[in-house]
């Protein structure tokens, strides 16, 4: 069984993000990058499945710039087999797919498996549109995953509004991740150490034939309005009053 | 701010793990843990599962691999992320104990004691100080004298960190006549009739951490719990401190980096006579003078790895790493404060606490005079 699994590379959530002096993209300086959390419970239940299964293989795919290379690392450091890196810029959701299904058409897996969305753009399409172009089943935000005995099956329990709702695939499948699908793992240091040594392949994103023209330009990006303070009223009355005269919403 | 200049793309990569445990693990509780003046034992193991505990120690005995390098950028970054120097410390009470137990204990003493550290189910102390002489290793005074096959062992000890808690306490003993060479080596577990906590110490700062009293009272250990010969004690002592004093040299590192970064944070969204305190001058220029400093302690802590990892153990160069380290980080925590104006003064601001916890360095591990005094005698006046 094969597993491709994705690791997009993104800016810390802990960082401090600042709008650029152009206004159209955020300040890099001085910000740690690391793998999207959506795919590192990727990744996470990519391992799990190989555990389970036992001879299975995990290939970690990162679609952008040349940096990637380090969540790859990562991803390898976890415990995933070889990476592959397409490198390419200026790559919005419809291109990274069209990436990804050239590589996996290369690849042929059993199971894709994509967080369910990059926390920088929190676009939340990749997973839906590679699985469209490749005409392949697709279960989205999954937070349980089961492989059948004969492996020709998936059952994936989903969180829906109000509930879950349990849905089975056949394989070969693509699966988004949702957050309470695992823990992920810690990347130990013996697992550090072979994570250099495993098989990093580089590809150019031109080289794949594919066009990559954006269909999504980014014309201006601001942050959100300050919050104003709040206001801390002495009585219900006096807040059912400032909520119809003040605030209007009543 | 970028790491030591020994570092490889797999510090980076072990940082960030640690930096992720850290954030997750320790921070949300940070303030918690220090004002409860101790933090949950789950943590070990915890930490061993994340593959952090057991960084720096050979795999043979259920570390993680790696060498000191390693080991020092993990515990830095569990100080950057997790904010509480005390819990980190306490965590890592292991990095003195159990290294004696390494290069002497027999494979029996290191399966019963080294193992079950590094996997996060045992606590571990060293016990070298006691309440009449710190510094004066070579004058110690707890006895233990042979009896069959037990050493009945008496005296008491001070200052030792995680010692309330510990498992097993590595403690340098008497056993036989004055000076250097009557010192060794001996492993006293918990339960041992004699062996009591006498008192848990309150500090100035290191709060999540526990500092015990112990008192020994005829206290038969097995013979089998001696490390290495008799006698060899002081030797094993003065090897350990190399490395503990590079690894406290570090820690200041990492404690002057979290002063200076919260002091960074709050100088860019402090505002003062209408505009941000970074506005000022005096600030920035403080600011620079703190960076600076941290640079200059990082790269001597970092050439004294680079040269103990080569085989140089220079004893001077260590206590000079750890002098020039603590002085940085006690200043660096004092400007901290000072930034922070009104709050810096208040317990519930990081840098309140740093700056207590930055107290203990010239002091422990060796006081910043006993530092000058290996360096006298090593440059020959």
């Amino acid at each position: 069984m094969k597993i491709l699994v994705t690791a997009k590379r993104v800016p810390d959530p802990e960082s401090t993000i600042k709008v650029n002096s152009s206004g159209d993209g955020i300040e890099e300086a001085g910000i740690k990058w690391v793998v999207n959390p959506f795919d590192e419970i990727a990744i996470e239940e990519a391992l799990r499945v190989k555990e389970a299964q036992g001879d299975a293989e995990v290939v970690v795919v990162s679609i952008g710039p040349s940096e990637a290379q380090e969540q790859l690392r990562t991803g390898l450091a976890m415990g995933a087999d070889r990476a592959i890196l397409v490198t390419g810029e200026n790559l919005d959701t419809s291109a990274v797919a069209k990436i990804l299904v050239k590589i996996v058409e290369k690849e042929s897996p059993d199971i894709v498996i994509t967080g369910k969305q990059a926390i920088d753009d929190d676009s939340n399409e990749v997973g839906q549109m590679t699985a469209q172009l490749l005409g392949w089943p697709q279960a989205t935000f999954i937070s349980e995953l089961k492989i059948a005995d004969d492996k020709s099956s998936a059952e994936c329990t989903r969180e829906v509004d109000g509930g879950m709702e349990t849905i089975s695939v056949p394989l070969p499948a693509l699966i988004t991740a949702d957050l309470r699908l695992n823990e992920p793992r810690y990347a130990s240091l013996p697992g550090i150490m072979k994570a250099r040594k495993k098989p990093l392949e580089q590809i150019e994103a031109a080289s794949l034939g594919v066009d990559t023209t954006p269909k999504i330009v980014i014309k201006s990006m601001a942050p959100p309005p300050a919050r104003e303070a709040g206001r801390i009223v002495e009585s219900v009355d006096e807040l059912v009053t400032a909520l119809q005269s003040e605030a209007k919403v009543l | 701010m970028s790491g030591y200049l020994f570092e490889r793309e797999e510090h980076k990569e072990l940082r960030r793990q640690a930096q992720r445990f850290a954030a997750a693990e320790i921070a949300p509780h940070a303030h918690e843990w220090e004002e409860a003046c101790e933090f949950p034992r789950a943590l070990y193991p915890r930490m061993a599962e994340a593959g952090l505990l057991g960084v720096g120690y050979s795999e043979e005995y259920g570390g993680a691999g790696g060498d000191i390098s390693h080991a020092l950028v993990a515990a830095e970054e569990m100080v950057l992320a997790g904010k509480s120097v005390g819990t980190v410390v306490g965590l890592g009470s292991h990095g003195i104990a159990i290294p004696p137990i390494i290069r002497l204990g027999s494979e029996d003493q290191k399966a019963r004691f080294v193992r079950p550290v590094l996997e996060g189910r045992l606590i571990s102390a060293l016990a070298i100080t006691e309440p009449g002489g710190g510094s004066d290793v070579a004058r110690l005074r707890t006895k233990a004298e042979r009896d069959g096959d037990h050493y009945v062992v008496n005296g008491s000890k001070t200052f030792i960190t995680s010692g309330c808690r510990a498992d097993f306490v590595t403690t340098a003993v008497r056993t036989g006549g004055e000076r250097h060479g009557g010192i060794s080596m001996l492993v006293i577990e918990r339960g041992t009739p004699g062996f009591t906590v006498s008192r848990k110490l309150e500090k100035t700062g290191w709060w999540a951490s526990d500092t015990a009293e112990l008192s020994f009272q005829d206290c038969r250990v097995p013979v089998g719990n001696l490390i290495g010969d008799e006698g060899s004690g002081f030797l094993t002592i003065m090897m350990n401190f190399v490395t503990e004093r590079l690894s406290l040299a570090s820690q200041c590192v990492a404690i002057g980096e979290l002063a200076y970064r919260e002091s960074v944070a709050y100088s860019t969204q402090r505002e003062a006579f209408g505009r941000t305190l970074g506005g000022f001058q005096v600030l920035r220029h403080k600011l620079a003078d703190m960076a600076t400093r941290i640079a200059a302690a990082r790269a001597l802590t970092g050439e004294c790895v680079i040269r103990f990892l080569d085989g140089e153990e220079s004893p001077s160069m260590a206590a000079m790493a750890k002098n020039t380290a603590t002085d940085m980080c006690s200043w660096v925590c004092d400007q901290a404060v000072q930034i922070h104006g009104g709050y810096g003064y208040m317990r519930e601001y990081v840098v309140e606490r740093l700056y207590r916890d930055a107290r203990l360095y010239p002091i422990g591990g060796g006081t910043r005079e006993i530092m000058n005094e290996i360096i006298s005698k090593v440059e020959g006046y």
